[in-house]
């Protein structure tokens, strides 16, 4: 497996919108799936590129005196700014604190800019920041610095939240898709999608029999749990933007590795499958906010899983593929026994017709 | 969850496709209808358990990809030039023009909003009046009796600003055309069965007896499919052409009477171009007489296309479409033609059979 993967298969196109060629921005850039991919690809990678980008990670590891740096930023823009389950200051901190997770790392302090719309209630905006600071109380890292800007009613959404987070990793943790090995087991830390189809739920103004809840939480806790017990960890995602079928891409490629995945194995709740199954959603595209992948070598599963599940935010892990030698895409051993290639879709999942 | 995993169960899944394949004689070729089928039949692999007693052809069931390009231009130009706000299904929106999909259009400044049913955009033009409201209806009988419904509530309520733009096109007539072909491939049909839920059965007698050509509407889980499969094989064999019912918990012969006399109320049937075929005829709806002023087309007289939009020569999506052709063997497939840059309508939509095949077989498959 080469470490700097061929780049052609994440261009590969798998839905008409052709996004780049509008000159402008469109809505599915953001989406965490092909269009998002092709835009940092082609115009953020190349004006980017350094040595601390090129791992292709949650965050930046940085050397330093007496230690390793863990860096990461993240803007969040849900809508609505209050969902079930959380809000936007919550997942903020949680999106945030959760990436240094992956690199193994454990948070020192947080920074968050506010980006707020004339016109916004400042009722929304307390509830909003106390719900952040106690997010970050819970995870006991303080907010360290921050920055508020104001712009014109009709130029925001309400409100914008950047945030950025320094940790510390611990001894010689080394976390990343390079390490990612032919033959390592897939596990997600519980059932996928609870974010995306609660805020999906909320925005498209649909309602379920049973409401369904974000899945936000900070995982640093239960991630401690599984590298203590398996220190050997090759690689950890969350799967937020994007979900599950976005990460999985995104090892593939940084692997140089063909994942396989058990379709029957992916833990989803039954509300998200029936969300889904009204929308014509695919679970393994909706956002998750307080899961992770776990890859880990074949021999150590068994003890990441029990330790995963050890942790309540990790009850539901489950063992859901494997890694295997071949080019660098995703398959999906189908509940039938067929095999079927994974393709990234296009931009914000949308209902279909029919 | 019940009545989705009963139809999903693997064992029964595979006791159907083993009942396919040894009472297959010889290799039939079976063409599923609906988009909806081709994405169950794809995403589970069923036509890898089914081979190679049974080929699978993928037929012209994507309303959203043969709307026409004329309309989608008129759409965004309405939302772009008119000031209107334009509302339609989710998958439409990233269904491109000439100048791109309605995402673009939103990105040029137009007011472009995903609904999930014809009755919220109407209920937005209520709210929003007297800023105009148009309604991109799209969709096959299934959706024709959601538009209607918003039609028959925008007129009782005497709104002045809601309009449709109707793309709507009916299955049957395109069965008809793909059936009578002098070069059909197509052995047997499986019917789109949330169209037959609307429509009843009664409408493919006639071509299935004319054709001699078995019809069978079929559900859209892979027990469904592999079920519709297995009578249209057992008909095959036996040399019967008959229509058959396999989606027997929500198809009843006569439809639903209440939705067809909706849609009746409001649209007439009409000539209508496909997006990749051309005219065919009787193959759409139109707004009734006393329903015109909702029309888009006359509200916007000025956000016609100023001319006609072409397809591209080397695109052979018409005979795709009716099943002559397959996507790989199209010699623009994976080359010229890709779901970025789709040259015709099949690969227009996700949902469509090249953009179906290119996404789970890849290009490879190109010759």
């Amino acid at each position: 497996m080469n470490d700097r993967p061929d780049l052609t298969g994440l261009l590969a196109p798998s839905c008409p919108a052709p996004a780049a060629e509008t000159g402008r921005v469109t809505l599915p850039h953001g989406a965490g799936a092909g269009a998002s991919a092709r835009l940092f690809e082609t115009l953020l990678w190349p004006r980017l590129a350094n040595d601390l980008l090129a791992p292709r990670h949650d965050g930046a590891v940085l050397g330093a005196a007496g230690g390793r740096l863990a860096f990461t930023t993240d803007g969040f823009v849900v809508s609505p700014l209050v969902f079930p389950g959380g809000d936007i200051g919550s997942l903020a901190v949680h999106g945030t604190l959760n990436d240094l997770a992956m690199c193994g790392a454990r948070p020192l302090a947080l920074s968050c800019a506010l980006i707020l719309e004339e016109g916004l209630p400042l009722a929304t905006l307390a509830g909003v920041v106390d719900s952040l600071a106690r997010a970050a109380a819970d995870a006991g890292v303080p907010v360290a610095t921050g920055d508020t800007k104001v712009v014109e009613r009709g130029k925001g959404d309400g409100l914008f939240v950047t945030t950025a987070a320094v940790g510390l990793v611990p001894g010689a943790r080394e976390l990343g898709p390079g390490r990612v090995r032919e033959g390592d087991a897939v596990l997600a830390s519980g059932p996928i999608g609870c974010h995306g189809a609660a805020v999906l739920s909320v925005r498209e103004g649909l309602h379920f029999e049973s409401e369904i809840m974000s899945d936000s939480a900070w995982i640093g806790p239960m991630v401690e749990a599984l590298l203590e017990a398996v220190p050997g960890t090759r690689c950890l995602r969350d799967p937020t933007r994007g979900g599950l079928g976005a990460v999985l891409h995104e090892i593939a490629r940084g692997a140089g590795a063909e994942l396989e995945i058990d379709e029957a194995a992916v833990p989803v709740d039954a509300p998200v499958r029936a969300a889904c199954e009204l929308l014509g959603l695919d679970p393994l595209f909706l956002a998750s906010e307080g899961r992770c992948v776990a890859f880990v070598a074949e021999a150590d599963a068994e003890r990441a899983l029990a330790a995963l599940r050890s942790h309540p935010l990790g009850r539901g892990a489950a063992r859901i593929g494997r890694v295997r030698a071949g080019a660098p895409r995703v398959v999906v051993r189908t509940r039938m026994g067929a095999r079927r290639l994974l393709v990234l879709p296009e931009g914000e999942p949308l209902p279909r017709i029919c | 969850m019940r009545l989705v995993d009963e139809y999903r169960d693997p064992a029964l899944a595979h006791a159907l496709a083993t009942a396919v394949v040894r009472r297959a004689t010889r290799r039939w070729t079976v063409m599923e209808v609906c988009g909806g089928q081709t994405h169950a039949i794809v995403e589970h692999g069923l036509d890898q358990l089914v081979a190679p007693a049974v080929e699978l052809l993928h037929g012209p069931g994507c309303p959203v990809c043969v709307t026409p390009l004329e309309t989608l231009d008129r759409a965004a130009s309405i939302a772009e030039e008119a000031g209107a706000i334009v509302c339609s299904f989710g998958d439409m929106l990233r269904v491109p023009g000439s100048r791109g999909d309605l995402f673009a259009a939103r990105a040029r400044g137009g007011d472009v909003r995903v609904v999930a049913t014809p009755l919220d955009a109407a209920r937005l033009a209520e709210r929003i009046a007297p800023q105009p409201v148009v309604f991109l209806a799209v969709g096959f009988e299934t959706t024709a009796p959601a538009a209607a419904a918003a039609a028959r509530w925008a007129l009782a309520r005497g709104l002045a600003n809601f309009f449709l733009l109707v793309a709507h096109v009916r299955v049957p007539p395109a069965l008809e055309a793909i059936a009578a072909a002098p070069d059909a491939r197509v052995h047997a049909f499986l019917a789109a069965g949330h169209v037959c839920t609307v429509m009843g059965t009664a409408e493919y007698e006639s071509i299935a007896a004319r054709h001699r050509v078995p019809i069978v509407a079929t559900g859209f889980e892979p027990v469904d499919i592999l079920e519709g499969l297995a009578l249209a094989v057992a008909q095959l064999e036996d040399g019967a052409a008959r229509v058959e019912n396999q989606y027997r918990r929500a198809v009843r012969p006569e439809g639903n009477p209440a939705a067809r006399a909706l849609v009746d109320e409001v649209f007439a049937v009409a000539d209508r171009p496909w997006r990749g075929i051309g005219l065919v005829p009787r193959g759409g709806l139109v707004l009734r007489d006393r329903y015109r002023a909702l029309d888009a087309e006359q509200a916007f007289p000025a956000c016609a296309a100023r001319e006609p939009a072409r397809e591209p020569e080397a695109c052979r999506a018409a005979d795709v479409l009716r099943g002559a052709l397959r996507p790989p063997a199209c010699p623009a497939f994976g080359r010229g033609c890709t779901p970025e840059h789709p040259l015709g309508a099949p690969m227009v939509s996700p949902e469509g059979a090249c953009a179906a095949y290119f996404r789970w077989r890849g290009a490879e498959e190109a010759p």
